[in-house]
């Protein structure tokens, strides 16, 4: 055990966290994205205008997680960061653009005044790159974990399309791009469940929503499965052998059974819990699948880390960081996500600019 | 096209769009708090209806500074694997910290914003001024980034790799001083000025409103001190630059060869192929004096590197001498605008000062931009001065054209939207600018299907 606090694995640790928190609260607006471009139904707008109010004052917070991933990656892991945006150059410059298009039209949206076709258009940006983005980040992620990267940095003869297309598009990496889609989906309507608290059609609305995505979720888990048997034999293998694995997934699927099981009785804060715990445990689950690797088949945690001493000041500013800002984002929270619910809030008007 | 100038086109576009609104994000935060602070004070409502505009204003221009902030922070990687790779331990700390800054301005800009009724006005002002402060913390610290880049330290080379890192030595770099300093204070400058030369515009069409009348008062409030310390600052730069990197100063003063008593040369095009500035305004003595104080100092010249080292002399030059230009001007519209408030002689009745006002509004940003050539331009062929040569450290991708021209188009597109949309918010008049996107929005819900109030 205590070779596995090592500094270079505590750093990693944090980078992981960090992406954790990014999928629980960013993947969480990525899905609320979703959901506004299949808003339906009679209350089709004000699904609209629930998604708005939950996203609006912490998107930009929520975003931060990404950044400091990215910092963190770079400062401390630098040749895996290095290698990661040479080999995965188009995919990761396409998830920019979704973000920046993301982010972007939702301000845009909601700082235009008129109820037009222009501030529609924006709306339908908005949810469009919502969808596009995840697809990415989780082609990123399959194809970090299935080994395409470091075969990738290997074909440094290859053509364009040999080096830098063809490594992430198999049908596996895809499959994993359409999984983190369903999942995101489904955490963003288990939250808006909890977000429409004191409007029963609506919490209905984002209920069914909500198990809806379940299925989907199961659907792509299975069929990445299968093709990663197919396709990617080598990521079976640790998936299922690794000593972490069988626990794990144990988990996984009882914090998955728990979001159902919650969802269907009403227990609407409880099946946020479960979701949330369950899309954490995918997290560590993946990065424990290409532990202690980084770059699995290319670097470990150890080739990749910077000098001991650049890790241990990150640490520090880290630790620091934490004690300065964990209160701060739970003031953030708790000023707008404990009651009134974002549906209340629809009545507070004046509390915004 | 080469892949490597698309490289270098690209990274230079993305961070010359992201600056823009990197300067907003530190100026426009403490405008906002100003007034906010003087609405306390004074209980004039009219403050707070510029502070709740401003935050408006904010609210965009924040949204594009952080998805292009995010951008380039892949963007380093995504273009200059080899300067990552190489630099990753070495700048990671400033970059660090910043995300800590960014965190810290994300979050209260969150609290800002929507928190107007939700906590006391105490509360509010004290997460306006946090905004503000993560703000300027995290333009200082990736200006630190740049300045380890101009003067690196902390490190020993051996075989070409770095080692016997200092993780902490590039927040003490030598061009860190000079260089926050002068960023901090150009943004400051640039938003007061742009912020004011638009106010001022609106006074000049009628020059009784009230409203406008305050805005221009706490614009001029951030612009002037700024404005009037920047050519000093510059001074300052300027002989660090000639200590760390005098290739990058022979560039910017167009001095070719190696001289005692060198001139200051005011214009001018430097020809590349005669190696001489032709057609300048000299003043005998002047460079030398200005980067050594000794008029009679040697100042070296290009002539000290292989021809095939020289960054393209012309674009520094011209580029330095706009900054210089623009700052000078911006100096003086600065001290005028003091000179009247001084003597209490209301600035929006002197049309003269108004219309030099609308003059300077764009020039922040010109000179920021013109300042940013001269600093990375001038530092060619090097990405790390004297360390990595920016050619060592491109990705291998080819086509990188495609990126360059796909980002292009984004940023172009994003500019004309936001252009638009800060047009409607300023000229709107501002009794009838309270509507708001989500009462609107709510309104809307309501009429198609929603329950009505109080659901
Ligand atoms: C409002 C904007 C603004 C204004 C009025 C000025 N500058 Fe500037 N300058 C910048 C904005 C700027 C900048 C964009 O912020 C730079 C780029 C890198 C940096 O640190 O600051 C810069 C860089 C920069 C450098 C290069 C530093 C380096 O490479 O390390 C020098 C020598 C000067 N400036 C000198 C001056 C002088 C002598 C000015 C006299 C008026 C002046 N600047 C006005
Ligand atoms: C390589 C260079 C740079 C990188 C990698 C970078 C990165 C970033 C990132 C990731 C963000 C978004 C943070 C968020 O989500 O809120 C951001 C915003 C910001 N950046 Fe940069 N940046 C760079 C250059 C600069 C420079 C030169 C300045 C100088 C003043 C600056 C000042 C700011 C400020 C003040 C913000 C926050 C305010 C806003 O978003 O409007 N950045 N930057
Ligand atoms: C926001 C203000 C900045 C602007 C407008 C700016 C502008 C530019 C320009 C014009 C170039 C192209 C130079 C050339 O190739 O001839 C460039 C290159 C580059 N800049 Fe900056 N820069 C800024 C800040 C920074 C910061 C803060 C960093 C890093 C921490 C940085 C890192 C780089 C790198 C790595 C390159 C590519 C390699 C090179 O050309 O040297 N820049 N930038």
């Amino acid at each position: 055990m205590a070779d596995l606090l090592t500094l270079p694995n505590v750093l990693a640790a944090a980078i992981l966290v960090s992406l954790q928190a990014y999928v629980l609260f960013g993947g969480a607006d990525f899905g609320a994205g979703m959901w506004d471009l299949l808003a339906r139904g009679p209350r089709r707008e004000f699904q609209r205008t629930l998604i708005a109010k939950a996203i609006g004052p912490i998107w930009e917070a929520n975003h931060v997680w990404f950044v400091l991933a990215v910092v963190v990656l770079f400062s401390c892991f630098p040749p895996a960061f290095a290698m990661l945006t040479t080999e995965l150059h188009v995919p990761l410059s396409l998830m920019l653009v979704g973000i920046v298009l993301r982010g972007t039209a939702f301000v845009f949206r909601s700082a235009d005044e008129r109820r037009d076709a222009v501030q529609r258009r924006w709306g339908l940006v908005f949810s469009l790159s919502s969808v596009f983005t995840p697809l990415l980040l989780g082609i990123c992620a399959g194809a970090i974990a299935s080994g395409a990267v470091a075969r990738a940095a290997q074909m440094t003869g290859a053509s364009f399309t040999g080096r830098f297309i063809v490594p992430w598009t198999s049908p596996f990496i895809l499959g994993v791009g359409a999984f983190t889609l369903a999942l995101f989906a489904f955490l963003a309507a288990v939250y808006l469940t909890v977000e429409a608290e004191g409007h029963e059609p609506l919490q209905e609305d984002f209920r069914r929503r909500a198990l809806g995505a379940a299925v989907a979720v199961f659907a792509c888990a299975a069929a990445t499965l299968v093709l990663s048997r197919r396709y990617d034999p080598g990521m079976t293998h640790t998936l299922v052998n690794s000593p972490w694995a069988v626990p794990l997934q144990l988990l996984t699927g009882i914090a998955a059974v728990g979001a159902i099981l919650a969802l269907v009785t009403r227990r609407f804060r409880v099946a946020r819990l479960a979701a949330g715990a369950q899309v954490s445990l995918i997290v560590w689950g993946w990065a424990l699948d290409i532990f202690p690797s980084i770059i699995p088949g290319a670097l470990t945690i150890m080739e990749a880390a910077s000098p001991a001493g650049t890790l241990r000041a990150t640490l520090i500013v880290l630790a620091v960081g934490a004690v300065i800002l964990l209160p701060s984002l739970a003031y953030l929270f708790r000023i707008f996500k404990s009651r009134p619910s974002a549906f209340e809030r629809l009545e507070d008007l004046s509390a915004d600019v | 096209m080469s892949d490597l100038l698309a490289a270098r086109s690209q990274m230079a576009m993305s961070l010359g769009f992201h600056i823009v609104f990197a300067m907003l994000g530190i100026g426009l935060p403490l405008l906002m708090v100003i007034a906010e602070w003087r609405h306390l004070r004074t209980g004039d409502p009219v403050y707070l209806e510029l502070a709740k505009r401003w935050a408006k204003g904010t609210t965009i221009l924040f949204a594009v500074g952080a998805v292009s902030g995010t951008v380039l922070s892949l963007e380093l990687g995504l273009l200059f694997p080899g300067f990552m790779k190489f630099a990753g331990a070495m700048i990671g700390m400033p970059f660090s910290l910043e995300g800590f800054a960014f965190f810290l301005e994300g979050i209260f800009l969150g609290v800002y914003l929507y928190g107007w009724k939700r906590i006391s006005p105490r509360a509010h002002l004290g997460a306006g001024v946090l905004v503000a402060l993560g703000g300027v913390m995290s333009g200082i610290f990736v200006v630190m980034a740049n300045a380890w880049m101009n003067a690196p330290t902390g490190f020993a080379m051996r075989d070409g790799v770095p080692v016997d890192i200092d993780p902490l030595a590039a927040l003490r770099s030598a061009a860190v001083l000079p260089q926050t300093l002068h960023m901090t204070l150009a943004a400051y400058a640039s938003t007061g000025f742009g912020v004011a030369g638009i106010h001022a515009f609106m006074l000049l069409r009628n020059n009784g409103v009230h409203f406008h009348r305050l805005a221009l008062g706490v614009a001029l409030a951030m612009a002037v001190p700024a404005a009037v310390a920047q050519p000093l600052v510059g001074d300052f730069a300027a002989r660090f630059v000639a200590q760390t990197q005098p290739m990058k100063l022979a560039a910017l003063e167009g001095q070719f060869i190696t001289e005692r008593g060198a001139p200051l040369r005011i214009g001018g095009w430097p020809d590349m192929e005669r190696a001489e500035t032709r057609m300048a305004l000299e003043i005998p003595g002047g460079l030398s004096w200005l980067a050594y104080r000794d008029a009679d100092a040697e100042v070296r010249g290009l002539d000290q590197v292989p021809r095939a080292d020289w960054p393209p002399v012309p674009v520094v030059h011209i580029a330095f001498q706009v900054m210089v230009a623009l700052g000078f001007y911006m100096a003086f519209v600065a001290l005028w605008a003091a000179w009247r408030a001084v003597r209490r002689r209301p600035i929006a009745e002197h049309r003269g000062l108004l219309w030099a006002l609308v003059a300077a509004a764009p020039m922040g940003f010109i000179a920021t931009e013109a300042g940013w050539v001269v600093t990375e331009v001038g530092r060619q062929p090097w990405v790390v001065q004297g360390v990595l040569r920016t050619a060592d450290a491109v990705t291998p991708m080819p086509g990188l054209i495609v990126p360059f021209l796909g980002f292009t188009l984004l940023y172009v597109f994003l500019s004309v939207v936001v252009v638009y949309l800060l047009r409607r918010q300023v000229t709107a008049s501002p009794a009838s600018s309270e509507g708001d996107g989500h009462r609107t929005a709510a309104t809307g819900a309501r009429t198609s299907g929603g329950p009505t109030a109080h659901g």
